[in-house]
């Protein structure tokens, strides 16, 4: 049994190949994206799944974070005198950080790790190399579908789970705690602003489903062709994810300020 | 790949409905609008503007007529406070503003008090008479060292002399 961490050297230079694989990985699907088949009729059927199928779990997660966010939001901010604060904290809060990690989060256990499974089972039992052997690109008839769905989708579930949430929020403190329903969407709307907060927030959006997107395929794509290949590749495309999207959203707050 | 016409429409409405969702955010929380911030552009200069922010409400006997659009210093050292107002707006040159308190630790507003003048301030004009934020801290700094080291005439006159 070797030391712990004698194998590090290994390990880095192993990581350095995975990220040098993973970009010409990048360059293959946005080859195809640019050069005809499109294949439409793909992308709508991974829009449905990885899209509409994924709204319920969105909403009702929305509207609980709001929820809370309010309850909680509630009674700090009664402590200080500043209940008519609400609005700005509830909102400030979903739209900034809340709305595209957890919704990113969200995506990545419910779509990622079918997306994952999926094509690890194809890699599996061999359906890509058929494809191969009719000399039709898998990455442009399976993984490209995938991929694009996820970045499409990802920025239009963040803002129904904002939305969401912002009624939460609304229901909780106006109706349930008694506020004021008129400072709390005044504060909200005086305190939200475009250039700071929506762009930001759907600039996120859109990086977490551009890197959920890919390493959800990437991993599929790359898995053993075992049974015990295909979970782990459904198990680490979920933890990579997750990690890859927390340290992007603290690399975008840092670099748009404020 | 089977076609399906109803799973197409299913997606039609999920991307309206994400459209929606991210126009509704941008423009009625967001405030973003096509043409930039358009509308009846007032000027006021203010000795302190205390918490001030960009996009702080702008209200006529508490109705939201409008926005703080930017605020920026002066050569004199006060502080210049562009509004953008309802363009229907019809205020007299007399007019006066006022940066208030909502609560005593809420967020900072202007208040417009319309005067009598026949007269109507138009597009770029600059508002006369304007009463500066109230600085919570510097009353209550006043109030305990003012008797001790005897106010300054000119300190009480540059002050408001509203208590919150």
């Amino acid at each position: 049994m070797a030391l712990p961490g004698s194998n590090f050297g290994f390990k880095s230079l192993k990581f350095v190949e995975e990220l040098g694989a993973m970009s010409a990985f990048t360059l293959d699907i946005a080859r195809t994206v640019v050069a005809p088949p499109f294949r439409f009729a793909a992308l709508l059927r991974e829009l449905y799944k990885l899209g509409v199928l994924s709204l319920i779990i969105i909403l009702v997660s929305g509207l609980t974070v709001g929820m809370v966010l309010g309850l909680q939001g509630y009674h700090t901010l009664a402590r200080f005198g500043a209940k008519q604060s609400l609005g700005a904290m509830v909102g400030l809060s979903l739209i900034r950080e809340l709305g595209p990690v957890v919704t990113a989060l969200l995506v990545a256990g419910r779509a990622g790790s079918a997306t994952a499974a999926e094509i690890g089972t194809m890699v599996a039992t061999e359906q890509l190399d058929g494809l191969r052997m009719l000399s039709i690109d898998p990455i442009s008839l399976v993984i490209k579908p995938k991929a694009l769905a996820m970045l499409v989708v990802t920025p239009f579930l963040t803002a129904m789970f904002i939305a969401c949430g912002l009624y939460g929020g609304y229901l909780v403190g106006v109706g349930l705690m008694g506020g004021d329903p008129g400072s709390y969407v005044a504060s909200l709307k005086s305190n939200v602003d475009f250039q700071n907060d929506i762009v930001c927030s759907m600039l996120k959006s859109v990086v977490f489903g551009f890197l959920l997107g890919l390493i959800a395929t990437y991993r599929g794509y790359t898995s053993a062709p075992t049974a015990e290949g295909v979970s782990a590749a459904t198990t680490s495309s979920v933890v990579i994810s997750s990690v890859t999207v927390l340290l992007a959203d603290y690399v975008i707050t840092a670099l748009w300020g404020t | 790949m089977e076609r399906s016409p109803t799973r197409d429409f299913i997606v039609g409405l999920f991307v309206l409905a994400g459209i929606a969702a991210i126009a509704y955010l941008s423009i009625s929380i967001g405030g973003f609008s096509w043409h930039g911030r358009e509308g009846l552009k007032l000027y006021a200069s203010f000795d302190e503007t205390g918490a001030l922010t960009v996009r702080a409400p702008v209200v006529i006997a508490g109705v939201r007529v409008g926005e703080v659009s930017r605020i920026s210093l002066q050569n004199d050292f006060r502080a210049k406070v562009e509004m953008s107002l309802d363009p229907e707006l019809k205020l007299p040159t007399d007019s006066s503003a006022a940066i208030v308190t909502a609560g005593v630790l809420g967020d900072r507003y202007i208040e417009l008090q319309p005067g009598g003048e026949e007269k109507i301030l138009k597009s770029g004009d600059q508002i006369p008479i304007t009463e500066s934020a109230v600085i919570l801290e510097r009353l209550i700094g006043q109030l305990i060292y003012g008797t001790t080291k005897g106010n300054k005439p000119g300190a009480a006159a540059t002050e408001p002399a509203k208590t919150p």
